[in-house]
């Protein structure tokens, strides 16, 4: 199996070799961002400037963060379509606290991304102890966050938040261009997925137990524990995504987050991330999430409607699980 | 391995070079120099004919004014952080100003100030942002006023009848939703006093003659169902509010369907084209008709004037509403359905 990790403890038939192929295939989606990115470079001379740049990376923090959480879940084969709502649920809980019930703000903070964690812990419960269809439970858990979200904050938008839970959006310069605080910690988020994926154990029963499950649980790992673990880290994670939404708009919006499960699925694919689970970078859906929000950008600047970059982006994603496919194929 | 690998990166890059005339085609053809006149135009989503009327209206206003406008929706009506996005955008792509309805009428009040900072003219359209001064100026309806015609016109259709009343909304803590609907009951009231909006924005008046009250998001598919278990819940209903058209037959569906079309009075706002059908073939007795093609006209001509002359506008500019019915009342000044069907939207 030609994983993006040392596969050779793991699941039996893995080759655990890294061909050249599958090497080339990481950077597909690299090489596509740098094609899209060159177009719009010649297009409009905006496009590439330190600000302009860093606002797509601004533009795609929310959902960046999210997509680390759907990555890690979709590598064990599962999905998640209540990340978006519980994002939302935990913005608004620490929001919420922190300026109508006067909690202290890091307290408030700590208790809404805890909020994450809890609606994680939920969906790896469900799915492990009854065996349920990933699918269906986070299906399930999209609509309780969502109500639960709705009927907590009135549907009322919490503004005035205390500088701890904007902090994520003030910005610091490098050169002429301001960097968000949310921007580094979405980059180190990223690093330490990567380095967790890459060089622990715990990573490495992660690529396992989506590839292979039986034999992952054959093999002597505990694979409802890792799971759960997994579902847990991801609803952590999507808490944190809250408090980057609301350093990015400046408010506790119960209503953000509507389609950023689809959104942060399709990040993933686009990486380079099987459905089928075991076989994906993070790196690449980093790269994914990027790649939406080049089109988002440059599409805008060129003058294109932002319909056309939903065209834009669907093509992309079946193109992407088509390539999988044939990877897939190839491997059997 | 080799081949399949090659082929892998060879379609994404078929792909992008297949996408790039194609991008090309439908990007305007002017490429945004210092000079030219670029407006921006963010509704709250792509597919209301509300807000398709009004980049109708946008587009017409810029064309003749031989200036570029850029759009930008959100995926759903209270999807802030898509508009955020495009206005960060459309101030680097170097738009002169920007024209909003806000689907998120707070949250959307950081990235205004940003824009208007960077120098950018912000004029909302249809929405007030909260607070309304966040933006250089508001065209909009008065959506106050287009509640109290219709209440105004049901009491007078009423008289001396006990009012027993179901009002389907849009959404709890929606601004257009709070105003409409107080400003119905507020028309429908003999008080003067109560005709002028509440300083809470957020609340819907308590008020006893009101015996359902559902939120509905202005969906006719969900209007239908809330009517049906406002029917359920109380028989005697014989007045309806709904907050626009497709939310009023919507209504008309369930009346129907329980016999009672013909002794409920439904009254709407908006004045789509639509919504002036359902008002001819009687499902609705009045709506408030509203313009989105003015608001927008007027806010490109702003935009361009500021380019020029550096004036901004400022305040609150009202865009109109026309009381439209077919059965006229008196004292309740009213224009009829071909008034209606000439100047309606989608």
């Amino acid at each position: 199996m030609s994983t993006a990790v040392p596969a050779d403890s793991v699941a039996p038939g893995a080759g655990g070799v890294r061909s050249l192929a599958s090497q080339l295939w990481g950077l597909g989606p690299l090489l596509a961002l740098i094609l899209a990115s060159a177009y719009f470079a010649t297009q409009s001379d905006r496009f590439l400037t330190g600000p302009n740049l860093s606002l797509v990376v601004q533009q795609s923090l929310v959902v960046g963060v999210l997509a680390i959480g759907q990555t890690l879940i979709i590598l064990t084969a599962g999905i998640d379509l209540s990340c978006g709502a519980v994002m939302a649920l935990s913005s608004v809980v620490m929001a919420r606290l922190a300026v109508v019930s006067g909690v202290n703000p890091f307290i408030a903070l700590l208790l809404g991304i805890l909020v994450g964690g809890l609606f994680g812990l939920a969906n790896g419960a469900l799915i492990t102890r009854f065996d349920l269809p990933p699918f269906i439970v986070t299906l399930g858990t999209l609509n309780i966050a969502f109500a639960v979200t709705y009927v907590y904050s009135q549907n009322q938008t919490i503004t005035r938040v205390p500088p701890l839970l904007s902090f994520l959006g003030n910005t610091f310069r490098i050169g002429g261009t301001s960097i968000t605080y949310g921007t580094v910690l979405l980059f180190a988020l990223y690093i330490v997925t990567w380095y967790v994926l890459r060089q622990t154990a715990a990573g490495r029963h992660v690529y396992a137990a989506g590839d292979n499950p039986e034999g992952a649980r054959r093999s002597g790992i505990n694979t409802t524990k890792l799971l759960i673990s997994v579902y847990v880290v991801a609803g952590l994670l999507y808490g944190i995504a809250g408090w980057v939404s609301i350093g990015r708009t400046g408010a506790g919006d119960p209503n953000a987050g509507q389609t950023d499960n689809l959104a942060s699925i399709t990040a993933v694919v686009l990486g380079g991330t099987s459905l089928f689970g075991g076989r994906g970078r993070i790196m690449g859906t980093l790269i994914g999430v990027l790649i939406v929000g080049v089109f988002r950008n440059g599409l805008q600047l060129i003058g294109v409607e932002s319909v056309f970059q939903v065209l834009i982006t669907g093509i992309l994603v079946i193109l992407a699980v088509i390539v999988d496919q044939f990877a897939r194929k190839r491997q059997l | 391995m080799h081949r399949n690998a090659a082929f892998r990166v060879m379609a994404v890059l078929a792909l992008l070079v297949a996408a790039m005339p194609f991008m090309a085609a439908v990007s305007q053809p002017a490429q945004a120099q210092d000079e030219e006149i670029i407006v921006g135009l963010i509704t709250k989503t792509e597919s209301n004919p509300f807000f398709v009327k009004m980049k109708e209206g946008a587009q017409a206003a810029a064309d003749e004014a031989g200036v570029q406008l850029l759009t930008a929706a959100g995926q759903f009506d209270a999807d802030n952080a898509s508009q955020v996005t495009a206005i960060e955008n459309m101030v680097t792509a170097g738009a002169q100003g920007i024209l909003i309805t806000p689907g998120d009428t707070k949250a959307i009040v950081p990235a205004i100030e940003k824009a208007r900072e960077a120098g950018v003219l912000v004029i909302a359209l249809d929405t007030p942002t909260e607070p309304m001064d966040a933006a250089d100026a508001l065209f909009a309806t008065d959506n106050f006023m287009a509640g109290v015609l219709i209440g105004q016109y049901a009491k007078a259709v009423m008289g001396d009848t006990e009012p027993v009343i179901a009002t389907i909304d849009g959404s709890t803590g929606v601004s257009v939703s709070v105003l409409r609907h107080n400003g119905f009951l507020a028309g429908y009231s003999s008080d003067a006093a109560a005709a002028t909006p509440t300083a809470d924005l957020s609340v819907f008046a308590d008020d006893a003659r009101v015996v359902c009250s559902q939120d509905a998001e202005g969906d006719q598919a969900l209007s239908q169902t809330a009517m049906e278990n406002c029917l359920q819940a109380n028989g005697d209903i014989n007045v309806v509010y709904t907050i626009n058209e497709p939310a009023a037959r919507g209504v008309y569906t369930a009346l129907k369907a329980a016999g009672r079309e013909n002794d409920v009075l439904v009254v709407s706002v908006d004045g789509g084209c639509a919504g002036i059908e359902a008002l001819v073939a009687g499902e609705i007795a009045a709506t408030s008709q509203q313009y989105p093609l003015v608001m927008a006209q007027m806010g490109v001509e702003a935009v361009v004037n500021y380019a020029k002359t550096g004036e901004k506008p400022s305040g609150y500019t009202d865009t109109g509403v026309t009381l439209i019915t077919d059965s006229p009342q008196e004292g309740v000044p009213s224009e009829d359905s071909t008034f209606g069907t000439e100047n309606c939207w989608g």
